[in-house]
């Protein structure tokens, strides 16, 4: 009673939270507190333990120690239903909704309010939260028919239509396009207006000082300190959050000696529905440079580097090789992946998809780290020696943390995941290197360790494609800047002078209608 | 202060948590699934002594009696029967393991090891007469090759509708068990000009017995085991199964040919099965009918999936699985009882040889505060 009446009165408190797994602790002894109408930005690298304390406060995990405190009065929270029981609602990394229910029967599936069920008044409803806080959504439409931000928009509602005062967002901008992380920001906002108290999880630092009103950073999981955003910058946050200053600035040395080594001409094909996904994309990529591909997602930036690597099969066009030793061109069209590397081509891939194609999951390090080279072995027989130690030295060079080598590769963190990949793609010493957005979902530390890598390779003579999703990275590691638009090649420009808004420009202008969508390209790209 | 004590005293932590364990030693591993089955059977006594009136001490001296016999000679008896049965069982369940590694759920072990049989039975009532005696190993060779070629086709046409069409394979390989078991009563009938569709037994191509009838078996059965334990972990193709079953894009993505993959891995099912049929035919039975298998394809999925898919640890449970039904059986003899009652303790047994699991993956925390605990809590927690 002794904050009752008061402003200061958090809605949400943690006091000393603990929790461990096994022997790793994710949370120690942490506090936080969250007060009525803010916005709070969780700030931290991967695996400090941001996600699992919130999944506490969200009932999927009970705290091993420490109290959890709704507007003063201690809760245990020991379901996702005592949550919603106390408004607190998470949208979580990945969505759960059932594809074949319509956007409002997702929302409604669950809740018991004691009311007859009646799809019309829920309909209403849905319409009435869509109004209020500026959602574009269509209760009926069904869920697999939607895209991945109204998915998202779609968890939200979910959430606010339980009545959650409290809403915990699991880093919401990681599946979004700058366009719509803006949408998602006006509505935080409006939310945040409308006195909800929220909190939402990022790696984005130029997203934490754009939405939220204070920061908490937690390191390895502890809480360093909650500031004011008004009184911090990203090197502020990036020296807490890290524990030590550390630059800012992506390098891009100057490439020499730069030789031909791949041209893709006329690509065009058609993606699994029918849909023209490729349409006549040329461009070349040179040895000892690093080519940026930028592009709203789902562009056919998947489609052009599973192509180049034999995995997705092109209708028309020309993808030609020229082997760094032998001089020789070959057209890699109609290859399989097996053919390519029997006739020479060192091509390593890092796909989008990391644990769903660049790994398997379930095997350990040193059996994943095999996979490129499982072949090498007497006799149809496996030698995990080679691969062991190969393991090893990626586990050692790139920082991994692991238990050890035995470990599944499922059980590590997100960016020691990709360390692994990356680790592999770039040991068999490849000519060419793809890698589709390797720094998503990685803290600063993790994403500049793989800038440097890439750069490496460079410096090597290795050519680089390098897509990516933040322009700013784009504009500042590549040393030319291929822009796709809905499977076309809508421009190659020059990063060095070229700036955000003609990127984004670019990337969203539509084929027929030049002038009309300049406006929104130039909206996208100031963001 | 006072206020958060206060609260902490009305609020309750639930009275359970679980969490999922990192690691555990291997012995508590064992002790943890031993205790499981102690339990089950004094539970399974308990309930004999509920339902049918059974002494608990005489219920389990029987079922144990089942196993390892009343006296010495009886003890012999039983216990190459036992290793039988789990030869049989293990040799099934490793034909079963590499496709389930691949998670491709065969389920048709059972008619793939029936039509074996029948191909070898076959070989020798047509090819029978026609070879001399003294080129016995000549028509063992061709009863082989007949049950191993039948194995295989019975195994890979579900593969090649999978690989191709992506047809589904449980309800295929289901399939293929009911044409298998029709198709060897339709040769009976042909066979058995009297019309009573019972073969009797074969004269010919018997397997030579080392000692017993049994011994040939057992170690076809150890070599086995060995060469499916080295190519699931040592080999190359035992690799793209374990990438082929867990994910097809990585497989693509290596350049594994996942078509190819599918059919050769359900090609050595087929050959495992077919061994399986030919050993039933030249070693045990010299006959087949249409009840040969008896439900050893299926039970043979549950000692695969308990040693998850270990060929090593599947002596374990085979063996675990026919000590059961050798003991029930007693039982059901012993007590006058119908079958239905044995298999009663069987699924105890099972049940809680799987739910203990749970207890290997899972670790459990009960409340332990105590109010002054709390206390301590409560300040340590607020250090506002």
């Amino acid at each position: 009673m002794e904050y009752a009446g008061t402003q200061m009165q958090p809605v949400l408190e943690l006091r000393g939270i603990s929790k461990s797994f096994g022997s790793i602790k994710a949370n120690n002894n942490v506090d936080l507190e969250l007060r009525r109408g803010e916005i709070l930005a969780l700030l931290g690298e991967n695996g400090s333990g941001k996600t699992t304390l919130m999944n506490m406060v969200a009932g999927i995990y009970f705290p091993d120690e420490g109290q959890i405190l709704i507007n003063g009065e201690e809760v245990v929270i020991r379901s996702p239903k005592d949550a919603f029981d106390h408004k607190i609602g998470m949208i979580h990394q990945h969505f759960k909704l059932v594809d074949l229910f319509s956007a409002a029967e997702n929302i409604v599936l669950g809740v018991n309010d004691g009311s007859k069920y009646n799809i019309k008044n829920v309909n209403e409803r849905v319409r009435e939260l869509c109004d209020r806080y500026g959602f574009n959504i269509d209760p009926k439409e069904k869920i697999h028919e939607m895209s991945v931000s109204q998915k998202q928009t779609v968890e939200i509602l979910k959430v606010l239509y339980r009545g959650a005062d409290i809403l915990i967002l699991d880093e919401p901008t990681a599946v979004l396009t700058p366009q719509e992380t803006a949408k998602l920001f006006d509505v935080l906002r409006r939310m945040k207006a409308d006195g909800k108290s929220i909190i939402i999880i990022t790696h984005k630092l130029h997203e934490v000082l754009s939405i939220s009103d204070r920061v908490a950073v937690l390191r390895k999981g502890e809480h360093i300190a909650t500031v004011n955003t008004a009184e911090s910058t990203e090197s502020s946050l990036t020296e807490m959050m890290v524990g030590k200053k550390i630059s800012l600035n992506i390098d891009r040395p100057e490439p020499k000696d730069t030789v031909w080594r791949l041209t893709v001409s006329h690509l065009s094909g058609l993606n699994e529905e029918g849909l023209p996904v490729l349409n006549d994309v040329t461009f070349s990529a040179n040895g000892g440079e690093i080519l940026g591909i930028a592009g709203i997602a789902g562009s056919g930036q998947r489609e052009l580097l599973e192509a180049i690597a034999g995995i997705y099969n092109p209708d028309s066009g020309e993808i030609l090789y020229n082997d760094p030793k032998t001089g020789e061109t070959v057209n890699l069209r109609k290859k399989t992946p097996l053919q390519i590397r029997e006739l020479g081509v060192r091509l390593s891939f890092v796909p989008e998809d990391r644990l769903g194609m660049g790994l398997v999951g379930s095997m350990d390090i040193t059996d994943n780290v095999m996979l490129r080279s499982y072949r090498n072995g007497p006799l149809n027989l496996l030698d995990r020696g080679t691969p062991r130690q190969l393991a090893q030295d990626i586990v050692d060079d790139l920082s991994v943390v692991t238990p050890n080598l035995r470990t599944p590769v499922s059980r590590l963190s997100g960016g020691n995941v990709q360390k692994i990949l990356v680790g592999r793609e770039i040991a068999s010493a490849p000519s060419l290197l793809m890698a589709a957005y390797p720094v998503r979902g990685l803290d600063i530390n993790s994403s500049y360790a793989i800038y440097n890598l890439l750069n490496e390779q460079k410096s090597h003579g290795v050519a680089v494609l390098f897509v990516g999703e933040d322009l700013d990275v784009l504009l500042a590691l590549s040393d030319r800047l291929l822009v796709l638009n809905s499977g076309r090649v809508a421009g190659i420009v020059d990063p060095r002078c070229a700036t955000k808004e003609e990127v984004g420009f670019l990337m969203t202008k539509s084929h027929d209608e030049g002038s009309d969508s300049a406006d929104d390209g130039t909206e996208g790209g100031a963001l | 202060m006072a206020a958060t004590t206060k609260h902490s005293g009305a609020v309750k932590e639930p009275l359970i948590h679980i969490t999922r364990r990192s690691s555990m030693a291997p012995w508590k591993g064992i002790l943890i699934r031993a205790a499981a089955v102690v339990i089950a059977f004094l539970l399974s006594s308990v309930l004999a002594y509920l339902l049918i009136g059974a002494d608990p001490a005489n219920f389990l001296k029987k079922f144990f009696e089942g196993i390892f016999g009343v006296n010495a000679m009886s003890a012999n008896l039983r216990l190459w029967k036992l290793a039988k049965d789990t030869a049989i069982l293990l040799l099934i369940g490793l034909a079963l393991t590499p496709a389930f590694r691949m998670r491709f759920w065969n389920i048709g072990a059972e008619g793939q090891v029936l039509i074996s049989a029948l191909a070898a039975v076959a070989v020798v009532i047509y090819l029978g007469d026609k070879i001399p005696k003294e080129y016995n190993w000549l028509l063992l060779l061709l009863m082989l090759v007949a049950s191993l070629i039948a194995g295989v086709i019975w195994a890979v046409i579900p593969a090649i509708f999978k690989a191709l069409w992506n047809a589904n394979e449980t309800l295929f390989t289901l399939m293929m068990n009911y044409v298998a078991t029709y198709f060897v009563a339709y040769c009976l009938v042909k066979w058995t000009p009297d019309g009573s569709s019972v073969l009797g037994e074969l004269p010919k191509g018997h397997l030579p017995e080392l000692g017993n009838s049994y011994v040939l078996l057992i170690l076809v059965t150890l070599a086995s085991t060995v060469f499916m334990f080295v190519y699931l972990y040592y080999s190359q193709p035992g690799y793209e199964i374990s990438v082929v079953g867990e994910s097809q894009r990585t497989a693509r993505y290596i350049g594994v040919n996942v078509k190819k993959v599918i059919v050769r891995t359900m090609v050595l099912s087929g050959v495992l099965c077919g061994l399986a049929g030919f050993m039933m035919v030249a070693a045990l039975d010299h006959s087949v009918t249409v009840t040969s298998v008896g439900g050893r394809g299926f039970t043979a999925i549950i000692v695969a999936w308990l040693a998850k898919f270990n060929p090593f640890i599947m002596i374990l449970t085979a063996l675990l699985l026919a000590f059961l039904n050798q003991g029930a059986g007693q039982i059901a003899t012993k007590f006058g009882v119908s079958f239905a009652f044995p298999n009663v303790v069987i699924g105890i047994v099972l049940f809680f040889v799987i739910g203990c699991e749970f207890f290997i993956r899972y670790k459990l925390h009960f409340r332990k505060r105590t109010p002054a605990a709390d206390a301590d809590n409560g300040k340590g927690g607020a250090s506002l």
